[in-house]
């Protein structure tokens, strides 16, 4: 896998709810481990932005959509189980 | 978070849902600001009922809302409601708003999350279109998705608490597991009953191959409601619970008057007519004439302008138009005014209550002061026997409430055996007013026998009376009542001829007898005449002779006296005899 590629991650959270923020902590995490430098990640707040979760059919937080590399995937949860996680995101290599 | 909701008016608390019979029930609809749960199997008429509560809401109470489809796509409920005539595209999307929120197929889930996301973007539509009804349908899809029954709570209750912070008046729908109707009772569908201020559970069963649905309120706080199952249907605007008046039932106003039941000699032997918004049960066999005395009424009916409706379940509408003209009874010409409404209902599928329901509404829309079923035993074919007695009940019920005057005939099974018994429906205890047809077999032949076994609130014959169907019409007879035997047909008119002809001959003999006495009268005064006339001349003769004699007696005399003076012998002598005749 190309290593320069950069992967762009959105995260829906629900204001600072337990999950939302354990989302989060697990995203920041898993991407200083595995993708240092080549990640960038959005926050949707969806209690600030409720249109946008609306219009994206966001209805469970949180929930992380990854936008690039295609193809877009998108997790509900708390992401707490790594490989799933990476299964999940077609990012399997990674943890090798 | 601080919300500006529009201004609300706080009319009532309990939003109505405008499915027939449900806010009867219910005294009013749902809890207003209150979450009511609706639990049912697949098919029950969940999303049905819900979305009927939003389209009223929106349409006629100026209540905008929020459909939230967890299960079915959003556009294919809305072209399902199509079918129903509710007009979801006017209503879409400011009155009406349709969230899909259908899971991914393929949706991964890591570890825990929650429903803050959904209730975010409801929020902002709400205070977009001033929602004030809600409803979410199949939560369980939703629900099945968190990852331990603790989650699940948290989320209903998350929920719950998001509802009743905006006084919204929701609806859940949930699936109860397969057909068991425990089912309900499981985690977490328990809990939430225990939360939710109303729950309603939905039925749907077959009885003897007859598809049955039912509704029953399990709980409305602080509200009195039918704690019974009550039948609904689906019908063609949408559904229609089938609601007995139990609750605040309304006195029936008592009608005096009375209209004519087609057969004049019928009326006299009812006391003038049926009564107006009577049910009236004509009982017999087949064949026994009981269409015809119905549609006599029929007739009668569309004669004083009334607008009537007649379903006929055996036979086509055409059919019976066509047999009811053989005997004088014309239905055509309301069929064409527009009078008279025809209804074909052949008993081969749906359940007695389908009926019942979709005849009320026909009735309704026709605007029918006048119905005739023909025949309602056909509903006892379908389902059971308890349901359809019930049903029964409702449309007797039904009737009286609505002041329209029925009249059913029921067919009665000659295999039975029961010539005077009940009908299978128990309709007979409930009517007013009961004719029995019967045949009477004798001297090689059938005859209709038609007598009233009982009429409430006014006198009746007690006469059983012959029923003759002719070209011109339906006309009673009198029977005869012959040595503890009852004559019909060829030997009434037997035993009618004989009495007519006894009749002629007793007055023909009077007649002669009374020309003869003339004869010997006028005979006897010619004699009479004849006889003075003699009189008078054997009187004239008398007198004659009278004078004759004395003139001829002093003529001798004087002779006499002039002899003696001519003789002049005894002078002494004619002294005696001086003075002339």
């Amino acid at each position: 896998m190309n290593r320069s590629v950069m992967h762009k991650f959105r995260l829906y959270v629900a204001g600072d709810a337990l999950n939302s923020t354990q989302a989060l902590a697990n995203l920041t995490a898993f991407c200083h481990a595995h993708l240092p430098d080549r990640h960038e990640i959005e926050i949707v707040d969806v209690y600030k932005e409720p249109q946008r979760a609306l219009a994206d059919g966001i209805f469970m937080t949180p929930t992380l959509v990854k936008l690039a590399p295609s193809p877009i995937r998108s997790i509900v949860g708390t992401l707490s189980q790594t490989q799933t996680v990476l299964q999940a995101l077609g990012l399997e290599d990674l943890a090798a | 978070m601080k919300s500006a909701r529009p201004p609300r008016v706080k009319v009532t608390t309990k939003a109505p849902t405008g499915i027939t019979g449900f806010d009867e029930i219910t005294g009013g609809g749902l809890p207003r600001g209150r979450t009511t749960l609706v639990v049912g199997g697949p098919g029950s008429g969940k999303t049905i009922l819900a979305l009927q509560f939003l389209v009223h809401g929106a349409q006629d109470c100026k209540e905008p809302g929020i459909f939230v489809a967890f299960e079915e796509n959003a556009r294919r409920i809305v072209s399902n409601a199509e079918s129903f005539g509710w007009k979801l595209a006017k209503l879409q999307p400011k009155k009406l708003y349709f969230v899909d929120a259908q899971p991914m197929p393929d949706l991964v889930q890591s570890g825990d999350f929650d429903l803050g996301g959904l209730l975010a973007a409801l929020e902002a539509k709400t205070k977009e279109i001033g929602a004030r009804r809600i409803v979410f349908d199949a939560l369980d899809v939703m629900l099945a998705l968190l990852p331990d029954p603790a989650a699940e709570r948290r989320e209903i209750y998350r929920l719950h608490q998001w509802l009743l912070a905006h006084e919204l008046t929701g609806i859940i729908t949930l699936k109860s597991g397969g057909d068991e109707p425990n089912a309900s009772s499981q985690q977490p569908f328990g809990f939430m009953q225990y939360m939710v201020d109303c729950a309603l559970i939905l039925n749907h069963s077959m009885v003897l191959g007859v598809s049955h649905r039912s509704l029953r309120v399990q709980k409305y706080r602080g509200s009195s409601f039918d704690e019974n199952d009550s039948p609904f249907l689906i019908g063609n605007g949408g559904i229609e619970v089938a609601a007995t008046h139990t609750l605040a039932r309304k006195e029936i106003k008592v009608n005096y008057e009375r209209i004519s039941s087609g057969v004049e000699r019928l009326d006299t032997m009812l006391g003038g007519g049926y009564y107006r918004g009577a049910s009236v049960l004509i009982t017999g066999f087949s064949g026994t004439a009981k269409t015809t005395l119905s549609g006599a009424f029929a007739e009668a009916a569309c004669r004083r302008g009334e607008r009537t409706m007649f379903v006929c379940f055996d036979s086509n509408s055409t059919e019976v138009i066509r047999n009811l003209a053989s005997v004088g009874i014309r239905l055509d010409r309301y069929v064409k005014s527009g009078c008279l409404r025809m209804i074909s209902a052949r008993t081969i599928t749906g359940s007695a209550e389908t009926y019942l329901v979709r005849i009320k509404a026909l009735a309704k829309e026709h605007g029918a002061r006048c119905v005739v079923i023909d025949p309602v035993s056909a509903w006892s074919k379908s389902g059971n026997e308890l349901t359809t007695q019930s049903v029964a009940d409702r449309l007797v019920d039904w009737s009286k409430s609505d002041g329209t005057t029925l009249v059913c005939t029921s067919l009665l099974d000659e295999m039975s055996g029961r010539v005077e018994g009940g009908s299978q429906l128990q309709i007979s205890a409930l009517v007013d007013t009961w004719i029995h047809l019967s045949y009477l077999m004798q001297a090689g032949e059938r005859n209709r026998g038609l007598s009233i076994i009982k009429s409430r609130g006014s006198a009746h014959s007690n006469q059983l009376r012959e029923l003759i169907l002719s070209d011109a019409g339906v006309t009673l007879a009198d029977t005869y009542t012959a040595g503890g035997e009852v004559l019909m047909g060829t030997l009434r008119w037997e035993k009618e001829r004989a009495e007519t002809a006894a009749h002629e001959n007793a007055d023909a003999a009077a007649k002669l007898k009374r020309v003869r006495l003339d004869a010997e009268e006028a005979e006897l005064e010619v004699r009479l005449k004849s006889l003075q006339v003699e009189l008078v001349a054997k009187q004239v003769e008398k007198e004659l002779l009278v004078r004759t004699t004395a003139s001829s007696k002093g003529e001798l005399s004087r002779g006499r006296t002039q002899i003696k003076e001519l003789r002049g012998a005894d002078a002494a002598i004619p002294k005696r005899k001086v003075s002339p005749p």
